[in-house]
């Protein structure tokens, strides 16, 4: 009984292939929508977990200003990190492997004809170590160059491409804003970060070269620290903390004003920044679903309309009210399945497009599909009700007059 | 004597509108109508035949008074009671033939069945029969526009029979049809009625299509002005 009902309305459906397909056009639309922006959220939040998790979970990042959640209001006068801390750092912090300080700048790159717009980051060998970072060919900075400033450069895979081509960097000389630097080593490329940025557009230098030409100051932007295998982050956490609470004199009745995380904690929180992106614009496009539901509420009216006189002869010779009622539910419910199953094929094609041309991961979700699948079945089934029970209550023998 | 009437009309009332505008369609209509018989009903429009036709049909209920349907008193049942009724007893032929369009004929016969709930295949099987009985099984993939007024009312026929129905409720079965083609569709009736004693209740205008059946009714103002049987042929 049910399956001749979808045969029914199967065949319904095909009969007005074009007002069916125009109806259908809001549900697929709002479904494609749904899908592609979950599925590319999902694919967003498991790079930006990938990335940092290859960053390393033993990494911890010192800024100077209140450990405040990003974006919580004005920071107070920010006292920056300097020599000093760097120095107690590297002096009495047990349980480190690496400790680096480094500060960036985007800054226009030109060699020859050729410019980038490209991050410049002044810092040491230890940053190398503390990223993970190894250089594939040429030399990282000598020990006279980072005491020296000299101006020598490490430079990324994309500033490579673009200035050199095919040809050897090494040795060359680039222009960074006003200074010319010599190309020493090239770095191992990275790919693009979770939030689409392209971690090879860099030029690494000594950090006092980086200091006195660049950025005109002496401030340090961030401390890197890594921890050793052998302890836990958390501990030396705990222990930056006391190291730089006595280097800047804060006592215990202030509050910090420096701050310590580690990756796992900048993970999550920008994992839960892209998730609540994607909840927001999941719910933007679930309200184009609600109005493709109401399309079909009208084209359904128009069909039980124009129907009349067939509900009239189904009724007259023995359909139930629910017979009648169950026929156009079926029918709005085909119908909006279609367009879900539409929608759904056009939203991971969508989505697998996004994911090639942002290389993230296409991480399509069972369940995102088959909640997909319900949502439109669920939009046929209501928003089909009205219509259908219109249907059902006509009187047969007005229905049968009826032209 | 007899058997309990099939059909019992017990001071019919029926009656539309309210106050000034009230319409009496059926004035106190009392009637029997037996198992097996052939009755055409006549009268002019707005005799109220058609309004006796519908509650004949379980399709309308009464104002006031009793209808009677197979000892059941069918004017006080609801709709859906009503609809199992009609799917179960009672067989429509429409003036108008009432096929579904772009169904083809074999399909429109298996509907009455599919809100019996029978499976699909002795669907397609008794369908087939009703189609042969009315001299049609080999159109049976044809759809309403691919076959002329007489086959569709063949086709509404073989859908009105494939249940087996007590009772065959036509309206004016012969209104769309050419003389020829009427007659036709009238013998096939009366062979209907003899051979299988299947009831039929027939409204028509002509008298000559009124003179295939047994007896004959007239309607006037919502009463029943003249109620003849033919002399039976000895």
């Amino acid at each position: 009984m049910i399956w001749e009902t979808v045969r029914l309305a199967l065949r319904s459906v095909r009969r007005n292939a074009l007002r069916s397909f125009l109806t259908l056009l809001g549900i697929v639309i709002g479904v494609a929508a749904v899908i592609a922006m979950l599925t590319i959220g999902s694919g967003t939040t498991q790079k930006v977990k990938a990335d940092i998790s290859q960053l390393g979970s033993n990494l911890l990042i010192v800024r100077s200003g209140r450990p405040a959640a990003p974006g919580s209001g004005p920071q107070q006068t920010i006292r920056p990190l300097g020599e000093k801390e760097v120095a107690a750092l590297a002096a009495h912090l047990e349980g480190a492997r690496a400790v680096s300080p480094a500060s960036q700048k985007q800054v226009r790159v030109v060699f020859g004809t050729e410019s980038l717009t490209s991050s410049i980051t002044g810092t040491d060998n230890a940053y190398l170590d503390a990223r993970d970072w190894k250089v594939t060919s040429g030399r990282s900075f000598s020990e006279s160059e980072v005491r020296g400033g000299i101006n020598a450069c490490l430079i990324g895979e994309t500033v490579r491409r673009q200035f050199f081509g095919a040809g050897d960097p090494d040795g060359a000389s680039i222009r960074i804003g006003r200074m010319s630097c010599k190309v020493v080593g090239l770095l191992e490329p990275k790919g693009y970060s979770g939030f689409g940025q392209d971690q090879d557009n860099v030029v690494l230098m000594p950090l006092s070269a980086f200091q006195r030409r660049i950025a005109g100051n002496r401030d340090i932007e961030t401390i890197y620290v890594a921890a050793d295998d052998a302890t836990p982050t958390q501990v030396v956490q705990t222990r930056i903390e006391d190291i730089m609470r006595d280097v800047r004199r804060v006592t215990a009745d202030r509050e910090d004003d420096f701050s310590v995380r580690d990756m796992t904690q900048i993970a999550d929180a920008m994992a839960s920044a892209t998730a609540t992106m994607t909840g927001m614009l999941g719910a933007v496009a679930g309200v184009s679903l609600l109005v493709g539901g109401i399309g079909i509420m009208n084209i359904m009216l128009v069909s039980v309309t124009e129907r009349t006189r067939e509900i009239g002869i189904r009724l007259a010779i023995g359909a139930h009210e629910k017979h009648i009622l169950i026929q156009f539910l079926v029918e709005a419910t085909v119908l909006s399945l279609l367009g879900g199953l539409i929608g759904i094929a056009i939203g991971l094609a969508l989505a697998g497009a996004a994911s090639l041309a942002l290389s993230i991961p296409f991480v399509p979700s069972l369940a995102v599909v088959l909640l997909a699948v319900g949502f439109s079945a669920l939009i046929g089934m209501v928003f089909g009700f009205f219509p259908a029970l219109r249907g059902a209550r006509l009187d047969p023998i007005e229905a049968l007059r009826h032209e | 004597m007899s058997p309990a009437p099939l059909i019992v009309f017990d001071k019919v009332w029926k009656t539309y509108g309210q106050g000034e505008a009230e319409v009496r369609a059926l004035a106190g209509i009392d009637l029997a109508i037996g198992q097996g018989e052939f009755v055409a009903i006549m009268g002019p429009s707005g005799s109220g035949k058609s309004t006796a036709m519908n509650i004949v049909g379980c399709l309308d209920t009464p104002t006031s008074g009793r209808y009677g349907f197979m000892g059941v008193d069918a004017g006080r049942l609801d709709r859906n009671r009503r609809a199992e009724l009609r799917n179960l007893y009672i067989g429509f032929v429409f003036q108008g033939y009432n096929l579904l369009p772009r169904t083809t004929a074999v399909e429109n016969v298996e509907l009455p069945l599919i809100y019996r709930g029978v499976p699909a295949q002795d669907r397609r099987a008794l369908a087939m029969k009703a189609l042969a009985e009315v001299g049609l099984e080999d159109r049976e993939h044809h759809t309403p526009a691919e076959l002329s007024g007489g086959q569709q009312q063949r086709v509404a026929i073989a859908r009105a029979i494939v249940t087996r129905p007590t009772l065959l409720v036509a309206d004016e079965p012969t209104g769309n049809l050419d003389t020829a083609r009427s007659h036709e569709i009238m013998q096939l009736l009366t062979r209907l009625n003899e051979e299988y004693g299947l009831t039929i209740v027939m409204v028509t205008h002509e008298s000559d299509i009124a003179a295939y059946a047994g007896r004959t009714i007239a309607f006037r103002d919502g009463h029943v002005a003249s109620d003849t049987k033919k002399l039976e042929a000895a």
